[in-house]
């Protein structure tokens, strides 16, 4: 243990960035090398978003089938759980009108269609023709093993038309488009099992406390005076 | 309110800060009528759990007053003195209903963050990083207590604030480590750290139907408390040049039926051994120092099983995996399902089983927490257990 080997250090740097890649989504080595993640940029990216974005992911919800079926053939529930969709509108049982809405108050809408539906077991729908984003989506419901309730399984897609409507999906679903909608399908599941979404926005914390004990520490002020 | 908050490696105060608020249905607030500092809140202290932010509000052990219930509370009112599980949980998911508590599917809003390092991600804690959560933690004046009709319990005004606070985490910790055990009338357990869950866990393995406990530390005041208060028969690991082999005599050469490790990552140790994981540890080369753990190992009996109440977070170095292979050991760890164990261990209390108020040492009020959080860190020897009064 006395010596140190350049391996062993480069091996620890590697091991201790890997772990904090893990932790924190950001890796001070890709830093240190010039990758920039997209956010970092301040401008559209496009590489993602030109290829579209497709999540494909499985959630167990302990519910029955028919309740989750349900649940989500009412597509006005889904901007409940989809944080990135502002709203849809059932035009009539096959037909809806999707809205999503950027930060900065921009909207983008298209029309979809219902066209794979087997009760209980499979949605699946997709915008029509000439619509602004190409998009389709599908779940899958199936009993889970045991009392476990239900498997779901979804695969969701958009290819939006290029330019500024990528930039807005790059806003609206970050870098890690997967991630987010990961997370939205666990609010799916919190919600059916719970009825409340797990969150802590709005605690109390010490980041500014109101009175401080502290010694105050002196900003430098950049420009002016 | 008054909270104690964390602001970076051994940095911690008591500040000002907004009260806690309804933030959804099933929440309640707690007014703190006492609140304890966890061993494992030394780990935040050193900065040694990842993902901590600037003004987290600490602590997972508090009890109090029920001030305002959301209209989706149907088990509590105003009025009604609780103690509240570390463990956040929803009570619907399925890891609830089989009353693994600790592994709520929904209780985390970081869940995503725990399943990149895990696999899969368990339920959130009180005060204890964004890796679990974030939520706000009890070393303060108040509260917010999500799953309101789940966690919190209620008390009898027969018992005193000390004698249930600790429900929230250390007595079930230790009961749980335990019952992990498998203990047999007349086993023999060892049990490394004598800290308060090791004390927990030594007075729950008697409970349990353990003959003998033998408990192991280099610190003369908890050893002393293990063996005069619980009873535990007691090796002085800086004292004694085998630990190992003092097992194996006082044993008839079996060793013991079940270990357990009550000291978990951040362990120290007097062997060459324990030096070399120091130095890693010190050069982030490891996460985690398992010196109790592999002696635990080492030292069971074949057949037995290593009962591990943890923390351990990361990876560990040179684990005997060969010795607990040949000796066909179990293993059996995890996060405390403390809801499982309040009311039976409330009873235990009230029927006088439990020596509940045994490792408290300090007491002070949460004005003070910086202090109590200095003195439990570099005192062990008159330290064993910080409780605070807001």
């Amino acid at each position: 243990m006395k010596k140190r080997s350049v391996a062993g250090s480069a091996l620890a740097i590697l091991g201790g960035d890997l772990v904090f890649c893990g932790l924190t989504g950001h890796s001070r080595l890709h830093k240190a090398l010039g990758f920039r993640p997209h956010e970092d940029s301040g401008r559209w990216v496009p590489i993602p978003y030109q290829q579209g974005i497709r999540v494909d992911w499985s959630i167990t919800i302990l519910r029955p089938v028919e309740e989750v079926y349900s649940f989500w053939r009412n597509l006005e529930n889904l901007p409940r759980f989809l944080r990135h969709i502002h709203s849809v509108r059932q035009i009539d049982s096959l037909h809806s009108h999707w809205i999503i809405q950027g930060p900065s108050g921009k909207m983008v809408e298209w029309d979809a269609e219902i066209n794979n539906d087997e009760p209980n077991k499979l949605i699946g729908w997709r915008s029509l023709p000439g619509s602004e984003v190409d998009t389709a989506g599908s779940v899958h419901f199936k009993p889970a093993p045991r009392d476990r309730g239900t498997e779901v399984q979804i695969e969701l897609q958009y290819k939006p038309a290029g330019g500024v409507l990528g930039a807005l999906f790059a806003k609206l679903l970050g870098s890690d488009p997967a991630k987010q909608i990961r997370e939205d399908l666990r609010r799916l599941k919190q919600v059916m099992e719970t009825a409340e979404f797990a969150t802590t926005e709005g605690q109390p914390n010490g980041k500014n406390p109101i009175r401080t004990t502290r010694p105050r520490v002196k900003r430098a002020r950049s420009g002016n005076k | 309110m008054k909270a104690c908050c964390w602001y970076g490696k051994n940095n911690v105060s008591v500040e000002t800060v907004p009260d806690p608020k309804i933030l959804n249905r099933g929440d309640a607030i707690i007014k703190v009528s006492l609140t304890a500092i966890c061993g494992s809140d030394l780990h935040l202290l050193h900065g040694a759990v990842p993902t901590m932010e600037s003004g987290d509000i600490l602590g997972h052990e508090f009890m109090g007053e029920v001030m305002e219930v959301g209209d989706g509370v149907r088990n509590l009112r105003s009025g009604d003195r609780v103690v509240v599980p570390f463990a956040i949980a929803c009570g619907e998911c399925f890891y609830c209903k089989n009353q693994l508590w600790s592994l709520c599917d929904n209780s985390n809003p970081d869940a995503e963050r725990l399943e990149l390092l895990y696999g899969y991600a368990g339920g959130g804690l009180f005060g204890y990083s964004h890796l679990y959560g974030g939520y706000a933690g009890g070393q303060a004046e108040y509260v917010r207590v999500p799953f309101a009709d789940i966690g919190p319990v209620k008390v009898p005004e027969s018992l005193r604030d000390e004698q249930v606070l600790f429900l929230s985490d250390i007595l079930p910790t230790g009961y749980q480590a335990a019952e992990n055990c498998n203990i047999k009338p007349g086993d023999t357990i060892a049990v490394w750290g004598c800290g308060p869950v090791g004390l927990f866990a030594i007075q729950s393995a008697f409970l349990l139907g353990a003959e003998r406990v033998i408990a192991i530390d280099d610190n003369t005041t908890r050893l002393k408390m293990a063996e005069e208060r619980c009873k535990a028969e007691t090796i002085d690991f800086r004292k004694t040049e085998d630990v190992i082999e003092a097992l194996k005599m006082m044993t008839g050469g079996r060793g013991p039926d079940s270990c357990i490790d009550a000291v978990g990552f951040e362990a120290h140790g007097a062997n060459p051994v324990a030096l070399m994981d120091e130095a890693k540890y010190k050069m982030f080369l490891a996460t985690d120092k398992p010196i109790a753990l592999r002696q635990a190992i080492q030292a069971c009996g074949k057949g037995g099983t290593v009962s591990i109440p943890g923390v351990y977070a990361g990876f560990l170095d040179k684990f005997p995996m060969g010795a607990a292979f040949a000796k066909g050991l179990t293993l059996k760890m995890g996060q405390t399902h403390v809801h499982k164990y309040m009311r039976p261990l409330m009873e235990q209390i009230e029927q006088g089983k439990i020596d509940s108020t045994l490792p408290i040492t300090h007491r002070m009020s949460l004005q003070e927490a910086a202090d109590g959080y200095k003195t439990f860190d570099t005192k062990p020897e008159e330290c064993v257990k910080v409780v605070m009064k807001p």
